[in-house]
């Protein structure tokens, strides 16, 4: 019965993964939000590694909950964010969004589930994407032009950051 | 071979990163206009290559990852040459005091990167990097006026509203990998007859289509259009209004034709619906604006409209006039928002229809071009914005789609109304009483932009040939790229016919 172990796994993350992200948009303080993040990182990791990722397991709980995480909290606390104003939100939002918002969820819901055997099966790159070399072939040879341009996009960001950032002189 | 492959694109980052890495070294105080030349060359420079691409012979570079054929040619081509135009309307147009003007064009000439590896990708990865590169510099640009409350409101609205339907395309990419087991379009095209979870190819056709919905701004994902148009500097309007917009048109292309072909019965009903309710709300919307830029932001949420048309029509005709048409719409837009932020200045402070009431009498040539380009954009005759409506049209007819032109002929009399009301306007009169502002002296660089967009869009609407002839051939190597799809336009073609 090792499918259903992983079965079972999976939701348990699953579950974790989604109920971590709503906690990060409902709580107030920034740095609730920033732990609930590693909650989702973490399952996450566990979810890839029960798609047979070990290596992307290992640095996703490495980099992201690890040292993105720890950049995250030393921001918010230097930055020391005071409390927010509230607002009553639009009501646009209360009419349109919500419905919305629970009407894609539940096409996605049903979608999944309608489906649900198929993707019990699911493999990354038909289950050859393993090892770390496996994991750089793709990298350095099949996918080598998106790796490189990322560096124009990050290059587009950090461009856009300083120009937008600097103080204007008069 | 590899290289020759991505040469424009090879080009322009080589450009962008010197004028970053020249710009600090220049003196506080100096003008920044040399970075703008520099950009321009860059810009020729890369169109010239990409026009050389032609004479290579077509086929993909970088282990599949991206195509170069008379498609990406004709788009590189495509934008290439109104990012250019868009950069000459800037150089002037911006304040001559500015230090930040060397990160302006930096990252006009990245975005364009991004744009141009837009239309020659063919692994939706770099399609998607492409895509953000494109989106993340136009956000910045559009926030480029710092001291406007508007313009840092529009970038913020933008990037919002950007990041979440790049969030849903991205999503659309992960269920199509669910789906077919890979990223490659051809090997999706091939895959996907034998998929055995066909609801999350079309789940994944649903969340493409919001995602470019977004950037090529169509109802109802249109929202944010007015108010960034109205809020970011009009020499980037020029730019963001045109450029990425053709860029996402041809991703659409792409995907839908070469990746999706198989399934064209599910998601055409999905275009015809786009279609019909752009071309509705925008033109709707446009009539009861005051302000000049949203009139024309409305407008071009129509003519997004107009160019959905062309893809129910499933055949080489429907891409070959899908691509014509948004040839014609960057001559005529870029043209335009050219002329606006000249007249109107980098701070607006000529904005509503009235400001503009009795143009003819303070500048005869700009108010000639802004003439032409209004009745461009209502689809004149000898303009190429006629030509454009017809091909679409005919396509659109061709495939028995009577419901959806008869809808897009009653939209192109309801916009010829409020084109004419601005024409009217230029033509009049000012109002008693009103003062008289000033429109100060056309640079030759403006000139240049407002020449190559006006005769672009005349030679287009005078003598169409080539350009078609070369739109046609990509639509041909578009459907070279799945088998599957040249099956299933045959399947649909005989269709009616039986």
């Amino acid at each position: 019965m090792a499918f259903d172990m992983y079965l079972v796994i999976f939701l348990i993350f699953g579950a974790l993964c989604i109920a971590g992200a709503l906690n990060l948009l409902l709580q107030r303080h920034p740095i609730n939000s920033a732990l609930s993040l590693i909650v989702v990182m973490t399952s996450l990791a566990v979810l890839y590694l029960l798609l047979g990722a070990e290596f992307l397991a290992a640095a996703q709980v490495i980099v992201y909950s690890g040292a993105i995480m720890v950049l995250f909290t030393f921001v918010i606390m230097l930055l020391n964010a005071g409390e927010e104003e509230r607002t009553r939100g639009s009501r646009a939002a209360y009419l349109v969004g919500f419905p919305g918002v629970a009407a894609l969820l539940g096409l996605l819901t049903y979608i999944f589930l309608s489906v649900r055997m198929p993707l019990g099966n699911a493999q990354l790159g038909g289950g050859t994407l393993v090892t770390t070399s496996d994991l750089s072939r793709v990298l350095f040879r099949d996918l080598l032009l998106p790796f490189e341009v990322t560096s124009i996009l990050i290059l587009v960001a950090i461009l856009g950051a300083v120009a937008l950032a600097r103080k204007e002189e008069s | 071979m590899h290289l020759a492959c991505i040469l424009p694109e090879v080009i322009l980052t080589l450009a962008g990163v010197l004028i970053m890495l020249v710009d600090p070294l220049l003196p506080r105080t100096a003008s920044r206009k040399p970075t703008g030349w520099f950009s321009v060359l860059a810009m020729v420079a890369a169109f010239a290559a990409s026009a050389w691409q032609l004479h290579l012979a077509p086929g993909t570079a970088y282990y599949g990852v991206v195509q170069t054929d008379a498609f990406s040619v004709f788009f590189h081509l495509l934008i290439c040459g109104t990012v250019l135009v868009a950069l000459l309307a800037a150089i002037d147009s911006v304040r001559p005091e500015a230090h930040d003007m060397g990160e302006f064009f930096a990252l006009i000439l990245l975005g364009t990167v991004g744009m141009l590896l837009m239309t020659s990708a063919v692994e939706l990865l770099l399609v998607f990097i492409g895509l953000e590169i494109s989106s993340i510099s136009t956000y910045i640009l559009a926030g480029f006026r710092r001291r406007s409350g508007k313009s840092i409101e529009a970038s913020i609205k933008y990037f919002l509203l950007g990041s979440f339907a790049t969030a849903f395309f991205l999503y659309g990419i992960a269920l199509t990998f669910g789906a077919t087991g890979t990223t490659r379009i051809a090997a999706i095209a091939a895959a996907l007859p034998h998929t055995t979870t066909p609801i999350l190819a079309w789940t994944a056709v649903g969340l493409i289509l919001i995602g470019l919905g977004f950037k090529v701004s169509a109802a109802p994902f249109h929202v944010w259009t007015p108010d960034v148009y109205e809020g970011a500097p009009s020499p980037v309007v020029a730019l963001m209004s045109t450029a990425p917009k053709a860029a996402a048109f041809a991703v659409l292309l792409r995907i839908f034709y070469g990746a999706y072909p198989s399934i064209q019965q599910h998601w055409w009903s999905l275009f015809w619906v786009l279609a019909a309710v752009s071309m509705t709300l925008g033109n709707l919307a446009a009539l009861r604006q005051q302000s000049v830029k949203r009139m024309l932001a409305y407008s071009s949420i129509a003519h997004a409209g107009y160019l959905l048309v062309a893809f129910t029509s499933f055949s080489l005709q429907g891409i070959a006039a899908a691509s014509f048409y948004a040839l014609c719409y960057v001559a005529m837009n870029v043209g335009i928002f050219a002329v606006i932020s000249h007249v109107g200045g980098y701070d607006d402070h000529l904005w509503s229809i009235t400001d503009y009431r009795g143009l003819a009498y303070r500048s005869p040539v700009l108010c000639g071009a802004m003439a032409f380009f209004l009745l461009s954009l209502i689809g004149i005759p000898f303009t190429g914005g006629f030509f454009a409506k017809f091909y679409v049209f005919s396509a659109a007819l061709q495939q028995g789609m009577f419901g959806l032109a008869i809808i897009g002929l009653i939209n192109s009399g309801i916009a010829a109304f409020y084109y004419l009301r601005l024409l009217t306007a230029l033509y009049s009169k000012p109002a008693q009483g009103s003062p008289v502002l000033a429109v100060p002296r056309m640079s030759i660089t403006l000139g240049l932009a407002i020449l190559l967009s006006a005769s672009a869009t005349l030679l287009l609407g005078v003598v169409p040939r080539s350009s078609l002839d070369l739109a046609q051939r990509g639509a041909g190597t578009l459907f070279q790229t799945g088998h599957p799809a040249q099956a299933a336009v045959q399947v649909v073609n005989d269709a009616p016919s039986q």
